[in-house]
């Protein structure tokens, strides 16, 4: 029989050198097992004459001790060891795209559209729609734009019959919302607009945005305020704004909105004509004629209308240089939208 | 309106830059659209007189011209053009010149005749767009004198694109007023005394029509001489405002037109009978216009007639028989006032838009006929001579265009512009423009002057305040306002919501032409008449869309043509659906697809889309309802679908929309490649939304049991989660298709349908034998309703 030191120190080296866990289980049977040799052992105490007895159990005790822990910690670092083994076979080449669909996008114009609804729709305006297929009355007569008005010869109309037309503007929403609704209003009105021309420069259908506001104090300085904000809100730039006068028999006074030109800063060039401006919204007070159309008081009321040109504020925006790209849809076009 | 910037300065000259006129212009309303000069570059193009002019030896068309140019010693031209003739003074471009378009001006041989330098015609100075011989200059030019200055060519042409409001500034002298109003300037109308008849010849004139035509000036002038040419002055003037020279009689009502805004006609009175009269056309009447086209007007279009029938298109055009001619010696002059009303839109009716209509359609000055026709007429006598008549007026003063009188109340201004403007600006802008203003306790009383058609209200006259003023000083505000917080209906899922959705799962937002091809509308929507425009863009964009199919389907083609080979687009906006009760404008969400399932990837196997991925695309916009179980579909055929993969889509009973497979002969007929899917839904069929609610969670664990039967074909698994529910009473909690197999083990005809179960109560645990009764109950139901038998 070994002297117990040299017993324990086989059995170390035994459980240092388990290469697994059936290894481990395998040494920590023969050595602490029912049948180990330290449990054979202890059972051998009894042969021992009694003075010995307590030492001797007290040395085997701490054998079996010193080894269940050397177990534990040769168990713990193959655990490790095998984690370690695992992750290194489970690494990735974390470049690799990710799986499954990709996302498209919305199409520029309706980007801008949203955008521009979120700019009014932020200060109290809410979102009005009319019909696309409009009569006589709404898209012109209501309008103060009577039959053989030369304004009409600009517009270009699209007809069905001789009362009935695609809207040539958003303007006609105006008047349906007057219509239904008492003063005050105050409504943005985007939505698709028709006229019967096409060229590099225009397409037969196009989007605007309507504004109305009316109310029992508002002013042409009103409209300047809120459409000096709005500019330079769309564009992200404390642009230059002004307002020129100019004609819509449906406001007086009436102004035309140029910007400073957001491709040159306002030096000149191609896109502006070398003007150093971009005409970019039509707008005025609402024509006490209008409002008698629809029954509001003009003494009592005054109100303000707008309308702007989506597809020229996207164009200007995002640097889109042909009008026909928006309706073109070109993926490749569209998924620079993303 | 091209407006000759030395011209207007004639008038008016305030001390600002061409450039800070036409800022200034543009700043009050009267956009400058550009502004050129009045003649391209070119230099050393001096005066030259012909004083000898021989045949040249070898050339039967060229001549060979000895001109003075102011020099010792004169210069021999070979020259080809027709009228020149010795004693003629012409542009003579010396050697070294270069003429516009960079021709250079050498020492060169004609046929072997020297020549040194080149008799000019306009269009080789770039002042016509064709000529037939040299440009004529003055007899009493003198020689060597530079052409440019000669004709005052350093000049710059302002081009106004004027609103339709200010027919007022279609004429020199309403512009010089504007311009003479912004700048603070003295304006001085041309003054245009009247002519002492020398004759006592006149033309009678009756107005017929004197609602259309309240009044109407004439005059004759007997004996002009018809070799009179236009003064070159006036060529030039008129040129410059892009009108072109037609010989001196028709050259001078141009001109005053130009000048005062009036338009004018000169008839040959060698070719009118009787009288005129001004009147509507009858049914039978005939003219042959001026540009050779022959009408019959209709009976709202107002003529001018003589006893043999119609003369003119009044304020339109003249007729071919009564116009002036090289041989006119007798001339009747027109100088009319026909309302905007009856003008407007008559032109076009007949395809033609004059200089004259253009300025009826807007509004002449009323009191304008008198001096035009006086002006006309000195200008006549000086150019071509003759003996002026009297002025015959016939006017109906009832008829002449209100003169109102306006209230312009200053707390309205200051009102409505948001600013004030001092009482004394006010009085002097309006005086300046041309206005009476009274002042009275606490408003103005202003009178517009007759030519201002566009100032009727208060309103008319706070915006001429404000654009004179200037809309540069208005105050930017920001407005206090009431707060009012909007609705946001939680029972209405917003637009943005399924774009989103869409978009997430790949799709991209396409805008699309609400007119279609009628062709690709038949295709995919046979059973519906589509609205046709009276005026289409092209036949191919002609019929307004019933679906948002034709035009998806045609950017997918557009995409297929350029190499895209997985496309997924959506779109919203209106059909327009006729119906029984009139037409449908309603809005509507639909999509394409075509190509792979998944974009091309490492990660996933390729496999082509169907159905199904387009359906859990739909769904997925169904679930925002928050009820997507109230959704069903049915299996129905449409005409752009495959018969065997076509769904539509209902909510409780009433259809939302379609779903399916694009119909193989339908694909083939639009050009589209391979399979497409697409789904279309009424957007108010879908956007109603079910507000949650919330129901009480269950503490006792659940059980979970698969069930895998075998059916036939023909059942639905629509129908067969129905029954399952049904009979899976209250402990059901939920239940769902997890396979579906066909083959080995499954007789032909049948298929095995395999359903994962959710069993869970409310008051206690589950015990297996309970599990049990649940389930048997839902099998013996399947076998009762469908014969389905268990897969063993």
């Amino acid at each position: 029989m070994d002297p117990l030191p040299e017993l324990i120190q086989t059995a170390q080296a035994t459980i240092a050198e388990a290469g697994d866990s059936a290894a481990l289980d395998q040494a920590r049977v023969h050595y602490l097992g029912k049948k180990g040799v330290l449990t054979e052992r202890l059972k051998e105490l009894g042969r021992l004459p009694p003075e010995q007895r307590r030492d001797a159990g007290q040395a085997i005790n701490e054998a079996k001790q010193a080894l269940e822990t050397a177990i534990a910690a040769r168990k713990a670092a193959l655990v490790a060891a095998a984690l370690d083994a695992r992750l290194a076979s489970e690494a990735i080449d974390v470049t690799l795209p990710g799986r499954g669909q990709q996302p498209g996008g919305r199409h520029p114009l309706s980007r801008t559209l949203a955008r521009i609804e979120a700019f009014f729709v932020g200060i109290g305006f809410a979102v009005a729609e009319g019909p696309e297929i409009e009569d006589d009355f709404h898209n012109f007569e209501a309008l103060n734009i009577p039959p053989h008005h030369p304004a009409r010869a600009m517009h270009d109309t699209f007809y069905f019959d001789a009362h009935t037309l695609l809207r040539t503007h958003t303007s006609p929403v105006q008047i349906r919302v007057m219509e239904r609704q008492a003063a005050p209003v105050r409504v943005i009105a985007p939505g698709r607009v028709y006229r019967c021309d096409s060229d590099l420069t225009h397409s037969p259908m196009f989007h605007q945005v309507e504004g109305l506001l009316v109310d029992e104090d508002v002013s042409f300085a009103d409209l300047k305020g809120v459409l000096d904000d709005f500019l330079r809100g769309f564009f992200e730039r404390d642009l230059g704004v002004r307002f020129r006068p100019s004609y819509f028999p449906f406001t007086e006074p009436s102004a035309e909105v140029d910007i400073q030109c957001v491709i040159c800063g306002g030096g000149g060039c191609r896109v502006c004509k070398h003007s150093g401006w971009l005409e970019v919204l039509g707008c005025g007070m609402v024509h006490p004629a209008v409002f008698d159309k629809v029954g509001i008081d003009s003494e009592r009321y005054t109100g303000y209308a707008f309308g702007m040109g989506v597809e020229r504020l996207t164009m200007l925006r995002y640097g889109v240089n042909d009008l026909r790209l928006f309706f073109d849809n070109d993926l490749r076009f569209l998924r620079q939208f993303q | 309106m091209k407006v000759s910037e030395r011209w207007l300065r004639e008038w008016v000259d305030p001390a600002v830059s061409g450039a800070e006129l036409a800022a200034q212009l543009t700043m009050a309303g009267l956009e400058v659209d550009h502004i050129e000069p009045a003649a391209p570059a070119f230099e050393s193009v001096v005066v030259g007189r012909v004083i000898d002019l021989v045949s040249h030896p070898d050339a039967d068309r060229l001549r060979v011209a000895t001109v003075d140019v102011g020099v010792a010693e004169p210069l021999r031209i070979v020259c080809g053009a027709p009228n020149v003739a010795v004693g003629m003074c012409a542009p003579t471009a010396l050697i070294g010149a270069v003429l516009p378009g960079g021709f250079a001006i050498k020492p060169s041989k004609l046929r072997g005749v020297e020549s040194r330098g080149m008799l000019c015609s306009a269009k080789e100075l770039g002042l016509a767009e064709s000529s037939d011989g040299l440009l004529p200059l003055p007899a009493d030019s003198q020689p060597g004198q530079n052409v440019r200055e000669l004709l005052a060519l350093e000049d710059s042409i302002i081009e106004i694109e004027l609103t339709p409001n200010r027919g007022d500034c279609l004429g020199m002298e309403g512009i010089a007023r504007e311009v003479a109003t912004l700048n603070r300037c003295e304006f001085r109308p041309l003054s245009t005394d009247s002519v002492p008849p020398v004759a006592d010849t006149v033309f009678p004139v009756t107005l017929l029509d004197p609602v259309d035509c309240p009044r109407y000036v004439g005059r004759v002038i007997r004996g002009v001489n018809p070799a009179a040419e236009t003064p070159l002055w006036m060529w030039e003037r008129l040129r410059r405002a892009g009108v072109r020279s037609l010989g001196p009689l028709v050259d001078v009502t141009n001109y005053v037109m130009l000048e005062l805004g009036q338009p004018m006609h000169a008839f040959d009175l060698g070719r009118l009978t009787r009288g005129i009269e001004v009147r509507r056309a009858r049914p039978g009447d005939r003219l042959e216009l001026l540009n050779g086209v022959v009408v019959e007007p209709d009976v709202e279009t107002l003529l001018i007639t003589d006893q043999n029938g119609p003369l003119a298109l009044a304020g339109i055009m003249g007729g071919e028989i009564s116009s002036c001619t090289d041989a006119t010696r007798d001339v009747f002059l027109e100088s009319a006032f026909f309302t905007p009303a009856s003008i407007a839109g008559r032109a076009r009716r007949y395809g033609l838009q004059t200089d004259s209509s253009y300025r009826f359609e807007r509004g002449v000055d009323p009191q304008l006929q008198r001096r035009a026709a006086e002006r006309a007429t000195r200008l006549l006598l000086d150019i071509a001579g003759g003996q002026p008549g009297p002025l015959v007026e016939a006017v109906s003063p009832a008829h002449l265009p209100a003169e109102p009188a306006i209230r312009l109340r200053p707390e309205r201004l200051r009102k409505l512009l948001g600013m004030d403007v001092p009482a004394a600006e006010v009085e002097e802008i309006l005086r300046r423009l041309g206005m009476a203003v009274a002042i009275e306790v606490d408003h103005w009383l202003v009178a517009p002057p007759s030519s201002r058609f566009d100032i009727a209200l208060e309103v008319d006259l706070i915006e001429e305040i404000a654009r004179i003023h200037g809309y540069d000083r208005l105050p930017g505000n920001r407005p206090l306002t009431r707060m009012e917080m909007p609705p946001q209906p939680e029972g209405r899922v917003a637009l943005e919501r399924f774009k989103e959705t869409l978009t997430q799962r790949g799709f991209q937002e396409a805008i699309t032409y609400s007119f279609v091809d009628p062709a690709f509308q038949r295709c995919l929507d046979p059973e519906r008449q589509p609205l046709t425009l009276a005026n289409p863009i092209s036949a191919d964009l002609a019929v307004m869309r019933t679906s948002l199919w034709p035009g998806l389907l045609k950017a997918l083609v557009y995409n297929q043509k350029r190499q895209q080979t997985r496309i997924r687009l959506f779109e919203h906006g209106l059909n327009f659906i006729p119906a029984i009760d009139g037409l449908r404008q309603e809005p509507y969400f639909a999509g394409v697809a075509t190509g792979s399932a998944l974009p091309e990837q490492w990660g996933a196997p390729a496999r082509p889309l169907d159905f199904f991925d387009l359906k859990a695309d739909v769904e997925a916009l169904l679930a925002l309802s928050g009820e997507p179980e109230a959704f069903v579909f049915v299996a129905v055929p449409h005409p752009a679908l495959h018969p065997g993969q076509s769904a539509r889509i209902e909510r409780a009973g009433a259809v939302v929309g379609w779903l399916g497979a694009l119909h193989p002969r339908v694909a083939r007929e639009l050009d589209v490649e391979g399979d497409a899917f697409l789904f279309e839904l009424r957007l108010e069929g879908v956007q109603t939304a079910r507000t949650p609610m919330f129901q009480e969670l269950s503490k006792f664990p659940a059980s979970r049991r698969d069930l895998a039967i075998v059916v036939d074909e023909s059942v639905t698994v629509r129908a067969i989660q129905d029954c399952i529910d049904r009979h899976g009473g209250e402990r059901l909690r939920e239940a769902w298709l997890f396979d579906v197999y066909r083959g080995k083990g499954i007789a032909v005809g049948k298929k095995s349908l395999a359903f994962g179960l959710i069993l869970q109560d409310f008051s206690h645990n589950l015990t297996d034998s309970m599990v049990e009764k649940t389930v048997s109950g839902i099998i013996a139901g399947l076998a009762g309703q469908f014969g389905a038998t268990l897969r063993v």
